[in-house]
């Protein structure tokens, strides 16, 4: 079912891809102005934050998900809220937002469809863009009526309109807006925000204080870069030309303005990644959250974003979760890939996610240091005796004696025969037809 | 006559000696010289794919020490009958041994796989083998994304008169991974599966690679569950050099 899905959307995406590739630059274009961006980051975020000033938005700089969890839910205490609207968001993911805001009392609705679904069964998005991809229509069905405490028809139309319905309330009660930010520019302090399903919208309009939580590598220089951006972004996302919905917000609701909250919050999170800076990883930064390498990955399309254990998914999530985490969590994630580096030539700002893995496997520490330890030697011994002619021919020969039997092969055995070693080995057969 | 160092990668030389012994017939039949450094061993791929890259710099130092050796007005071009190989050195070692990069880059500019070389360098396609037959190509990882391979297999299959049939996704990884087929061996194997299953929709007699390492997955799964109407998966060297006529 997934498979079918991620296939259908890979259609989608490749005939997206043939246009894109008309702009054959544009990669390139894009991947220059991220790593402009993380050359000054510093910098940009200066700007960004003194440009946001000037329209009469607040800042605050969170260096932990902690601390941006406290700013948020303070705001929220300060102001006697009840309800808070989301609107999908991967930083908010990231800092497990929605139960803090729980846990303080308050009522937190996700009001992008997939996510609503998703909070509903009381599980975590299994995808960047499309968080209940993992689920088919007769469970959506059953989340949503349980929900609604009705039976509801298996009707892609008609369980739409029932969310439609029973969010377009909750927008209208809520207290505080949350959403994320896709992009940032630092020259006009103006927040873009791209959605599908017009939520985000609703969620900056609606409610009298919306609060933004942004990645610290969210801020682009100047907004002219978005011209290049965000139709990168949206064709490697879902396929489209640009989404149905570009949001740019500059400041909140002035006098004379019909909509817009009264106050405009920016939290900027940095949870380890300015760490990254100057870093081999540091690219990593480049990343718009398209979802393009989740999409191409054989390994993601066979166990779906659950299997992951972790926020971030796919190729971009065994490269994030580690070092986000500073190796807490996801060590082991770079090892459950292929390296076949789809992903990399996925990336429409070419991060080398594939080099990334593979550089991880060496340089997060191991959670079970004495099975790093046991590799470590073993890869040494074998190290001192291949790099010798001599050490090779006498293990080569100790292995053909074995005739591959060997132990530790079973996990390949059990479902694939293992060719034995040749009775002779190329080198002797050439050295005797040479003599 | 271009003169050929033969690398012949650990797998061609331990396992599969016959791809190795094809490897250098058909260099010769597309008229090159071929020679074979006795102190070569292997280039240290295992070893930085288990995140071990000191152990895999230790051997590339070896490798790098036994080709870089070799004189470069005598010794036009290093092959290997793979491209994952061939990625190793001309993808990872310029970084990996970083204190004789230059040397290294030296190295990879005049390392090849095997079907690169005969039709991007050397320009041929038909080295005089005969096929009667039908094949499906299998793109293997390292030579598509890391060397930027793809039509020269095509190429040289429908040069000996093959009937070439496009599976689908012929550029989705087949599942082997190296230490991944060992660490996660169901996603490993259902991998396969698909790959296998594609290539039996096209009902050729063979599937075709350049990279030992996904055929021994393929094979080993084909054989465990038995053929059924599975292609026989077959290394490009092997397939042209089964339609040379016999060696004198
Ligand atoms: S790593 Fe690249 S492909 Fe993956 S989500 Fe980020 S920008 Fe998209």
């Amino acid at each position: 079912m997934l498979q079918r899905a991620l296939h259908n959307l890979d259609r989608r995406l490749r005939t997206a891809g043939e246009s894109a590739a008309a702009h054959p630059d544009w990669k390139d274009r894009a991947a220059a102005i991220r790593r402009e961006t993380l050359l000054d980051l510093d910098g940009w975020l200066d700007r960004l934050e003194h440009s946001l000033v000037a329209r009469g938005v607040h800042v605050h700089r969170a260096s932990t998900p902690a601390d941006a969890r406290r700013v948020v839910v303070e705001l929220a205490q300060a102001r006697g809220a009840r309800t808070v609207v989301k609107s999908k968001s991967m930083a908010t993911e990231e800092i497990d937002l929605g139960n803090a805001l729980e846990d303080a009392g308050l009522t937190s609705v996700e009001t992008d469809l997939g996510e609503y679904i998703v909070q509903l069964a009381g599980e975590r998005p299994s995808h960047m863009i499309t968080p209940a991809i993992h689920k088919t229509l007769p469970q959506i069905r059953d989340v949503l009526a349980k929900e609604a405490g009705t039976d509801l028809a298996v009707d892609r139309e008609a369980l739409t309109a029932w969310a439609r319905d029973r969010l377009r309330g909750e927008f209208l009660r809520a207290d505080i807006g949350i959403t994320g930010v896709n992009f940032a520019a630092a020259d006009t302090g103006t927040l873009v925000l791209v959605t599908n399903e017009g939520n985000g919208r609703f969620c900056t309009t609606l409610p009298r204080v919306h609060i933004a939580v942004m990645p610290v590598e969210k801020v682009i220089p100047r907004l002219a870069d978005a011209g290049i951006l965000l139709p990168l972004l949206t064709t490697h996302a879902t396929g489209q030309a640009l989404s149905n919905y570009v949001t740019m917000i500059s400041g909140p609701r002035r006098a004379g303005e019909v909509d817009g909250p009264d106050e405009l919050h920016v939290v900027f999170l940095d949870n380890r990644r300015r760490t990254l800076l100057g870093t081999r990883y540091e690219e990593m930064l480049a990343c718009i959250r398209c979802g393009a390498c989740l999409n191409v990955c054989p390994v993601y399309r066979n166990v779906s974003g659950h299997a992951y254990d972790s926020v971030y998914s796919g190729p971009m999530g065994k490269v994030l979760t580690p070092l986000l985490s500073g190796g807490t969590e996801g060590a082991d994630l770079p090892y459950g890939s292929t390296l076949c580096h789809a992903c990399s030539d996925a990336c429409p700002v070419k991060i080398p996610l594939g080099d990334m893995i593979l550089a991880l496997r060496a340089d997060v520490p191991d959670p079970h240091s004495g099975a790093r330890r046991r590799r470590r030697i073993f890869w040494t011994v074998w190290a001192r005796a291949w790099s010798t002619p001599s050490g090779y021919r006498l293990t080569t020969a100790l292995g053909r004696v074995s005739r591959g039997r060997v132990p530790g092969l079973q996990a390949w055995t059990s479902t694939r025969e293992l060719p034995r070693p040749a009775r002779e080995s190329f080198r002797d057969r050439w050295a005797k037809e040479h003599a | 006559m271009p003169k050929v160092a033969l690398f012949v990668t650990c797998v061609a030389d331990q396992v599969f000696p016959d791809t190795a012994a094809a490897t250098v017939r058909v260099l010769e039949a597309a008229g090159a010289e071929v020679v074979f450094p006795a102190a070569q061993t292997c280039c240290g791929q295992p070893a930085i794919t288990a995140g071990e890259p000191a152990a895999a710099a230790r051997l590339a130092h070896h490798h790098l020490d036994v080709f870089g050796a070799l004189d470069a007005g005598e010794i036009d071009a290093i092959v290997a009958p793979s491209g994952s190989c061939t990625a190793m050195v001309c993808h990872h070692y310029p970084a990996l041994l970083a204190e004789r990069r230059t040397e290294a880059e030296a190295l990879a500019a005049r390392t090849f796989e095997l079907t690169q070389y005969l039709v991007d360098v050397l320009g041929v396609v038909d080295i005089g083998a005969r096929l009667d037959t039908t094949v499906t190509v299998h793109d293997a990882c390292h030579g598509l994304r890391n060397l930027g391979l793809g039509h020269e297999t095509r190429r040289l299959v429908e040069g000996a008169g093959a009937t070439l049939v496009e599976m689908t996704e012929p550029d989705t990884c087949c599942g082997f991974g190296g230490v991944f087929s060992f660490g996660f061996p169901e996603v490993s194997t259902r991998l396969a599966d698909s790959k296998l299953g594609h290539a039996a929709g096209t009902s050729a007699r063979y599937l075709v690679s350049g990279d030992l390492a996904c055929l021994m997955h393929l094979d080993g799964r084909r054989r465990k569950v038995g053929p059924g109407t599975v292609p026989q998966p077959i290394h490009i060297a092997d397939l042209l050099a089964s339609g040379l006529p016999p060696k004198r």
